[in-house]
């Protein structure tokens, strides 16, 4: 028995060495092509929002390889699993990078996978494209954020409901992790700053997925019984909205009543819900699929084309991959090579058309500029845009509005090259 | 004591195995160079000493499961104290290198506007005090609850619930941004650890070594307990709890010591796992983290201390070949791979390979001598 | 806003006036018809006040055109500017006459686009417009928007038909929204105090919303109306505490139902059964399934579609449950907690194979008009699916209860659980019991399933987020009891969310958790252990 068990440890062991190196490089054709990786959750919790930016990556690689690729050369994506497990987001992207070679990744949705990556990132010099909106605090060499900043979301939405819907009152509800919690602190610091009392401020937080919003839709219905218009800003996560929606529906709450701004609700959340009883609640994002621009007609044609069907929505992250990508390409033919050092250097002050009709640059904060759109649900499950910013708006990294990271800035270019600059102290390394 | 500790040869010769294969992968990666055929890439590395982290948390829950009867489907729960205490060390030695510069503060706590650090946190600046928390946070939780759960005679199907609950409970709490505890993000950006750099390839060798040992440790401290008195009153009490009362023992104190044994074992394994991978969440309590891993000992061979071992290596190496090579494919797999051991292999994988030469060697004895 | 309106409006009227009275005649053309202007105005504002005007233009077509508006589908003609309606026929109507139009190519009719701010004037608009309607529904929606609308206006036609209603409860509303319109006109500080204990008497948070936002009144009015929220908030504290109630039997009815059908295969059989969540997740699959079909092929039949969906839904899922049983379960009789591993495989099992049939992302489930909304009862808001849930709960225990008791299969499945061997020797065939009640825990299961489905996401990872509730559920209530099941999930609804408004719902949740664990300790076998020998086996 003893010397079979070995036996059997010794192809167990085995497999997991050769799972390491089963993907060593292979023999190279000419001219080799530029690897790329796609890193987004294909399984678990999260494949519900990602699956599709998989879709999305391997439908532009396929465009730009139609067109003749970069620099004479074909791009090949890689695509790995993480299977919505963090740790296993730095495991892949380790493996991207040290394994398959990539050149750059693509991926990511929450910001604890990105929070997982980001040390993998920078330890072995490579460069990850992140899509989503997010909380911002937050500047890496080896990140380009193509997805909005608080400033280029929350903080308009917030002006909008002010000016347009003249709100006084407002009710804060989120999920409890990041991303809801630092918008919220910014916006409360930021209403404050316009004069809204803190007894006009209402602050809920719910775990994730949670289901039973009749306690919570009737504590805002008795918010808003206090003589003063009042809207709903929303942070709730994906899976949540569901029933918050339907909660909301049938408690009797219209938009022309209590208005909902969502920042993570977009087309494909609402293609789950019958929308009749939300028309008029608001989303704010920088992409609608709505838009009425000839990029975004070819986009949607040239998506719905890929997919094989003429009814996938598209959506804000969609674009923002997009955008990355089209970026990413500018620069390696900028810099002659796909190397990450030279790549980083020429992504700053790239500009591309994004999809609703004006330009989208990176900034030397690796944000980039987005213009911002409020649409009002339809009954048919998209947004009517009713209000946009007039020009675009530049990501702001270090929110203005929050103690820690008002005085920080990011700059990227030499000779500054530091993502956390303190102004007051004039350092880089953040307060120290 | 030797003896038992050697009496076991499937423990042995995994403990030989596990240690040899460890030294010849920092060998492979450290001195060979990067050119060399035989190389082994810090990814593999990692990889290794992510498996062995899982093989000590499945020899832990082995212990209890496999000896003691009681199936806990809350494993993750000392497993993540042991890593949140560990995490807690690393985030301390970031010190003033967080984005805000803040000299104390860890930079969740400084955008989520904190003002001084929780009383909780202190101490977790000195390794000796983050050592201990490691050990001590999942032991003393797993003693207050065992002896409320043993000393009320809960048992058998209420218990794992009731296992599963408080991990799930456990879960919510962390995930709470109010706890200090960094909520949905967690732990992460570590530095350092005993001085050395977490991005330098031989730091990484280094805790892969240091996982390997602690699973051969383990092994070892593992076969010494199940091998003496006690553990023979601990499998007696797994068969027959009534019977082992009427004799005059006290099941619940032999159960209590196992799983705070159990408990202090996965809270190490986790601290070994998270300057690995370089991050600690709130999903390390999830139920089914804990559930997969009651299956890896399932796999391996319940009972059998080896078999842990190999079940925690072996699923892991499958799910990580296959979400590679098959993504949506996996879930397939592993679901049918629980269904297949629990109807087909009661005894894992060992026993499987252990039934096989008696079968073999019986029909060759019937080959030699025809009626 | 309530101010800024009539403001709006009377400067309106002031150029108007300025520009000298149009005969009425001529109003069918020129810029101040109050159709055209609709089809003219550039912008929200607008067009906002383009509709107020229409609404007390007594434009024949006026109606109408507010409910195309509504519904979306009035349009403007690029050519010529003209203002269009399509009909429930799909016909296009000239809005200022209602004449059909002939000869109308689709792509041409650009629709007019409406927000918040406009909506609300459709609203008030549709309000003025209907409270004379025969329908006492209609006029009583009517009268809510003009409650709502607060337009000093709209008084002279409120009090012309509060003197003609008939029906109290809408006179009561009408007479509310006349007071309403009273406190934001300029008439005297009596009539203002009046009006205030008008609205006061609703008693509810509309009044309370409405007299919160009065402002810069009269002293006298400032205190009848402070006084006034007092009481409604007096009122309403009692209230709301039995909504509290309510919402935790509410969540007790969830809970119920998700547990009922683990309360057989756990509670009766011993199978730690950790696929009853996907069960419950067939279930809800089923009835996207029906409702799909029904989209495509019946769209008449929607408002049936669960009382389609609710057999199918048994079947489909005790089918599987048949299957299940008679291929892993039957081998491990004796060894729950190896059933417990088997069937968390089974579980990853199902649920990626929903996500590879269905995709991972959220099906659509709508609400039938019948769930949707809410009705009140006693002052209560109780939303119509969840009262229908609450409903169906009760349905499905008593049904339950009545095949376990009175029934021959419930006898059987009562002795087989009871005593195997003496049961089999009796000429039972326990495993076509065991496969049978296998079968109907599952099945309650996928019931289970449409009716979350009303409520819920329905994605693979539906069942999940219910499997350790309802673990919870049973055991709390006392394996083996289905009376322990209900009383348990009853319990745990309440709790929970009695603690919510004080703890937030992720520290109630952990709270009840807690708490559960902490009573297991003392009572180990639940709140209504099986007394003798069963307890054993």
């Amino acid at each position: 028995m003893p010397r079979l068990s070995r036996r059997s440890l010794l192809a167990g062991t085995a497999g997991a060495i050769a799972a390491s190196t089963l993907a060593a490089p292979f023999v190279r054709a000419q001219p080799a092509p530029i690897r790329i990786g796609v890193l987004h959750s294909l399984s678990g919790t999260m494949a519900i929002s990602e699956t599709t930016l998989r879709d999305v990556m391997l439908m532009l690689v396929e465009e730009q390889n139609k067109k003749g690729g970069v620099l004479g050369r074909r791009i090949e994506a890689v695509v790995v699993d993480p299977a919505s497990n963090w740790p296993l987001f730095a495991e892949r992207a380790r493996e991207l990078i040290s394994v398959h070679r990539v050149s750059a990744v693509f991926g990511c949705w929450t910001s604890v996978s990105r929070k997982s990556v980001l040390p993998v990132f920078e330890e072995l010099n490579n460069i990850l494209f992140y899509p989503v909106q997010y909380e911002g605090e937050e500047s890496s060499r080896n990140i380009f954020y193509t997805g909005a900043a608080p400033n280029q979301q929350a903080i308009p939405a917030v002006d909008y409901l002010m000016n347009e819907e003249k709100v006084q009152r407002w009710a804060l509800l989120g999920t409890d992790y990041v991303y809801p919690r630092t918008t919220n602190r910014i916006l409360d610091a930021y209403l404050k700053s316009k004069g809204v009392a803190a007894d006009d401020i209402f602050v809920n937080y719910t775990p994730f997925g949670h289901s039973d919003w009749q306690s919570i839709v009737a504590q805002v219905k008795r918010f808003g019984s206090a003589g003063k218009k009042t809207a709903v800003v929303s942070t709730i996560n994906g899976d949540a909205n569901v029933p918050f929606y339907k909660e909301l529906a049938n408690q009797g709450i219209k938009a022309t009543d209590i208005p909902v701004v969502a920042f993570s609700v977009g087309e494909e959340e609402l293609a789950g819900i019958d929308t009749g009883p939300l028309v008029g609640h608001l989303a704010a994002w920088n992409y609608f699929m709505s838009v009425d621009t000839p990029e975004n007609k070819a986009f949607i044609e040239t998506w719905h084309k890929f997919i094989r069907n003429p009814r996938r929505p598209t959506n804000d992250p969609m674009e923002a991959h997009v955008i990355g990508f089209n970026m990413w390409v500018q620069a390696v033919q900028k810099a002659g090579a796909p190397d990450p050092d030279p790549v980083i250097d020429a992504m700053i002050g790239v500009a591309v058309p994004n999809l609703t009709g004006s330009i989208a640059a990176m900034m030397p904060n690796h944000h980039i500029t987005k213009p911002v759109l409020i649409g009002e649900i339809q009954a048919d499950g998209q947004f009517n845009v009713v209000w946009q910013t007039r020009g675009t708006v530049v990501g702001d990294e270090w929110s203005d509005y929050l103690e820690g990271s008002k005085d920080l800035i990011a700059d990227w270019r030499a000779p500054m090259r530091c993502g956390n600059f303190n102004v007051r102290t004039g350092r880089c390394g953040g307060q120290g | 004591m030797l003896r038992a500790l050697i009496g076991d040869r499937a423990v042995v010769a995994v403990a030989g195995f596990v240690l040899a294969g460890a030294i010849v992968i920092a060998f492979a990666n450290q001195a060979l160079p990067p050119t060399h055929d035989l190389h082994a890439s810090i990814f593999a590395v990692g990889l290794i000493g992510k498996y062995l982290c899982f093989a000590l948390l499945a020899l832990a829950i082995d212990l209890v499961w496999g000896y003691a009867g009681i199936l806990s489907l809350g494993h993750g729960v000392f497993w993540g104290l042991g890593g949140y205490a560990m995490g807690m060390h690393l985030m301390r030695l970031i010190g003033p290198r967080g984005v805000y510069g803040h000299p104390v503060l860890p930079d969740f706590m400084v955008f989520l506007n904190w003002t001084e650090l929780p009383w909780y946190w202190r101490g977790f600046d000195q390794v000796w005090f983050a050592l201990l928390m490691v050990v001590l946070v999942p032991s003393v939780f797993a003693f207050v609850f065992g002896w409320l759960a043993f000393r009320s005679r809960v048992s058998g199907v209420y218990l794992s619930i009731i296992t599963q609950a408080l991990t799930y409970a456990t879960m919510l709490a962390f995930f709470r941004n109010d706890m200090g505890f960094g909520g949905n993000n967690g732990l992460t950006d570590f530095r350092e650890l005993f001085g050395f750099s977490l991005r330098d390839d031989g730091m990484r060798v280094g805790l892969m070594l240091a996982s390997a040992l602690a699973v051969v440790l383990g092994l070892a401290l593992c076969r010494l307990m199940v091998a003496s008195r006690f553990g023979k009153v601990l499998i007696a009490v797994r068969d027959a709890e009534s019977r082992v009362r009427f004799l005059g023992y006290r099941p619940e104190a032999y159960k209590l010591a196992a799983l705070v044994v159990s408990a202090a074992l996965a809270g190490i394994a986790g601290a070994l796992y998270v300057p690995q991978v370089g991050i600690i969440n709130p999903s390390e309590f999830a139920p089914t983290f804990s559930i997969e891993a009651v299956i890896w000992v399932a796999v391996g061979g319940r009972g059998t201390l080896a078999g842990a071992v190999v079940g925690a290596v072996l699923v892991n190496a499958l799910k990580s070949w296959f979400t590679t090579a098959m993504p949506d494919l996996w879930l397939f797999a592993l679901g049918g791979l629980f269904i297949l051991v629990t109807l087909l292999m009661p005894k894992g994988v060992l026993g499987l390979i252990s039934s096989l030469p008696a079968a073999f060697l019986r029909r060759g004895v019937i080959a030699a001598h025809p009626a | 806003m309530g101010l800024l309106r009539p403001l709006v409006l009377s400067l309106a009227l002031l150029i108007f006036g300025a520009l000298g009275q149009v005969p009425a005649a001529r109003a069918q053309h020129g810029g101040d018809d109050p159709v055209a202007a609709i089809a003219a105005a550039s912008g929200f504002d607008e067009l906002a006040r383009a509709i107020d005007r229409l609404a007390v233009s007594g434009h024949p077509q006026a109606l109408a055109v507010v409910e195309a508006l509504r519904a979306g589908t009035l349009g403007v003609r690029a050519a010529d500017r003209a203002l269009l309606w399509r009909d429930g026929e799909g016909r296009f109507r000239d809005a200022a006459t209602g004449a059909m139009v002939e000869g109308i190519n689709p792509r041409e009719v650009r629709p007019i686009r409406v927000n918040n701010r406009v909506r609300r004037s459709l609203d008030a608009a549709l309000g003025a417009l209907q409270l004379t309607s025969p329908d006492p529904r209609i006029r009583l929606a009517a009268a809510e928007r003009v409650f709502r609308a607060r337009d000093p206006e709209a008084i002279p036609a409120l009090e012309a038909q509060i003197a003609r209603e008939t029906d109290p409860r809408i006179r009561r509303v009408m007479e509310g929204a006349r007071a309403a319109a009273v406190l934001a006109s300029d008439r005297d500080v009596a009539a203002k105090v009046e009006a205030v204990a008008t609205i006061r008497n609703r008693y509810d948070l509309d009044a309370r919303g409405l007299l919160a936002s009065v402002r810069d009144q009269p002293p006298e009015v400032m205190d009848a109306a402070a006084a006034a929220i007092r009481a409604i908030d007096r009122h309403l504290a009692l209230v709301h505490a039995a909504q509290d109630v309510v919402f935790g039997l509410s969540l007790g009815s969830v809970l119920l139902l998700a547990a009922i059908g683990l309360a057989i295969t756990f509670g009766v059989m011993g199978v730690i059964n950790m696929a009853h969540g996907e069960m419950v997740m067939i279930g809800a699959y089923t009835t996207f399934v029906v409702q799909d079909w029904i989209r495509d092929s019946a769209p008449q039949l929607f408002d049936i579609s669960l009382f389609i969906a609710l057999p199918l839904a048994f079947c489909v899922a005790a089918l599987a449950g048949v299957v299940i049983e008679r291929t892993i379960i039957r081998f491990l009789y004796g060894r729950p907690l190896e059933t417990l591993l088997a069937t968390f495989g089974l579980s990853l099992i199902l649920q990626q194979a929903v996500r590879v049939l269905f995709g991972p992302n959220n099906r659509e489930v709508g609400n039938p008009s019948w769930m949707s909304g809410s009705i009140e009862l006693f002052e209560l808001t109780l939303t119509r699916n969840r009262v229908a849930i609450i409903l169906f709960g009760f349905a499905v225990f008593f049904a339950l209860l009545l095949v376990i008791r009175r029934s021959r299969f419930g006898l059987e499945m009562r002795a087989v659980t009871q005593n195997r061997r003496m049961a089999g020797s009796m000429g039972i065939r326990t495993p076509w019991v065991d496969s049978l009640t296998f079968a109907l825990g599952s099945g309650v299961a996928g019931l289970a399933g449409v009716a979350l489905s009303q409520i819920d996401n329905v994605s693979p990872n539906l069942g999940q987020g219910y499997i350790i509730d309802s673990f919870m559920v049973v055991v709390f209530g006392g394996v083996g009891n289905l009376w322990g099941t209900l009383v348990a999930a009853y319990t745990l609804g309440i709790i929970n969310k009695l603690l919510e408004p004080f703890a937030g719902a992720v520290l109630g949740k952990i709270a009840v958790l807690v708490l559960l664990v902490l009573f297991i300790q003392v009572k180990p076998r639940g709140l209504f252990p099986l007394k003798g020998r069963a307890v054993e086996a």
